[in-house]
């Protein structure tokens, strides 16, 4: 408990995973809350490599660590174009009014 | 190592107690908030655990420019929970949680200003440290520009791509607007756009009546 090991990341990591997955489940406002929780996970995917990354003395976990952060960004602003084209199309974006697809 | 626990406790609890607001709270605006709570403090844990670089970077790029386009965004739709407009309201309710948030960020970031000279034992540096000699950015420099320069390029193409799909995505013709027509500037030719005309002595010239 007083001493923190890689497990203690890990544990973050999870946490923090398991709450952006929760978010995207239990979400009944918009889908912007939707792209926060990827945010929230691709976050959480991040703590993971930087912890390895400094347990085992390796900066491969850091560059990776970039790569991702480039994705995530281009993720969210290829999302929030999709969410504004469609909210001017559509004139709402919460959960429910989407079912254009019937899915 | 008891600064370490403390450290880590400090910002993993604002770190879930964040994430949880995000997915929690009812606003959006107070989501974007928590998220960027969110961001920073898992950007102070990276300092502290020795990865200084990304840890501004998280800053930088997602506080800066991830969390602050989610506020527009969220700003610009005019989503249905913000009932009372975000210009005439008086009354907004976003003040207080925003300034909350931005008390939490500053301790924060005090925190990790005073804290940095317990950044040696945080872990056993003997065999943590890759080489104490370069620094963090160095030594991702190096490895960054070298091994995985291809995929340093790829990941340049993919922001380019995600820049033109964003702006193809929003792209609207409006009616009224006048816009540049490279075709017709090229294809112009002086025999149809100069006019040799006899002025009149003391007349002048009507021009584009």
């Amino acid at each position: 408990m007083i001493n923190i090991e890689l497990g203690h990341y890990l544990a973050l990591g999870g946490v923090i995973f398991l709450l952006g997955v929760v978010g995207i489940f239990l979400n009944r406002k918009n889908v912007i809350v939707i792209l926060m929780s990827v945010e929230l996970i691709l976050l959480s995917v991040n703590i993971n490599l930087v912890a390895f990354s400094t347990y085992s003395n390796e900066i491969t976990g850091q560059i990776f660590t970039f790569f991702i952060l480039t994705v995530a960004a281009a993720e969210a602003a290829i999302g929030l174009a999709i969410i504004v084209s469609y909210y001017r199309n559509k004139g709402s974006i919460r959960v429910q009014d989407i079912n254009e697809m019937k899915g | 190592m008891l600064a370490h626990t403390i450290f880590f406790y400090f910002f993993s609890i604002i770190t879930v107690g964040s994430a949880l607001m995000v997915i929690a709270s009812k606003n959006t605006v107070h989501a974007v908030f928590f998220l960027i709570l969110d961001f920073i403090s898992v950007g102070c844990l990276f300092i502290m655990i020795g990865a200084e670089f990304l840890g501004m970077i998280m800053l930088i790029v997602y506080v800066g420019a991830v969390a602050v386009l989610f506020l527009f965004v969220v700003m610009m739709l005019n989503v249905a929970e913000q009932k009372q407009s975000w210009f005439r309201g008086l009354k907004s309710t976003h003040i207080p949680v925003g300034l909350i948030v931005s008390i939490i960020i500053l301790s924060e970031v005090l925190v990790v200003i005073g804290g940095w000279k317990y950044k040696a034992n945080f872990i056993n540096t003997d065999s943590i440290v890759i080489d104490s000699n370069f620094s963090n950015t160095h030594q991702l420099g190096s490895v960054l520009y070298t091994d995985y320069i291809y995929l340093f390029q790829i990941a340049g193409i993919i922001l380019l791509l995600s820049m033109i799909g964003a702006i193809v995505l929003t792209y609207r013709k409006r009616e009224g607007v006048k816009r540049q027509s490279y075709i017709n500037q090229i294809s112009r030719e002086s025999k149809t756009s100069v006019d040799v005309v006899e002025a009149d002595f003391n007349a002048g010239v009507k021009i584009d009546d």
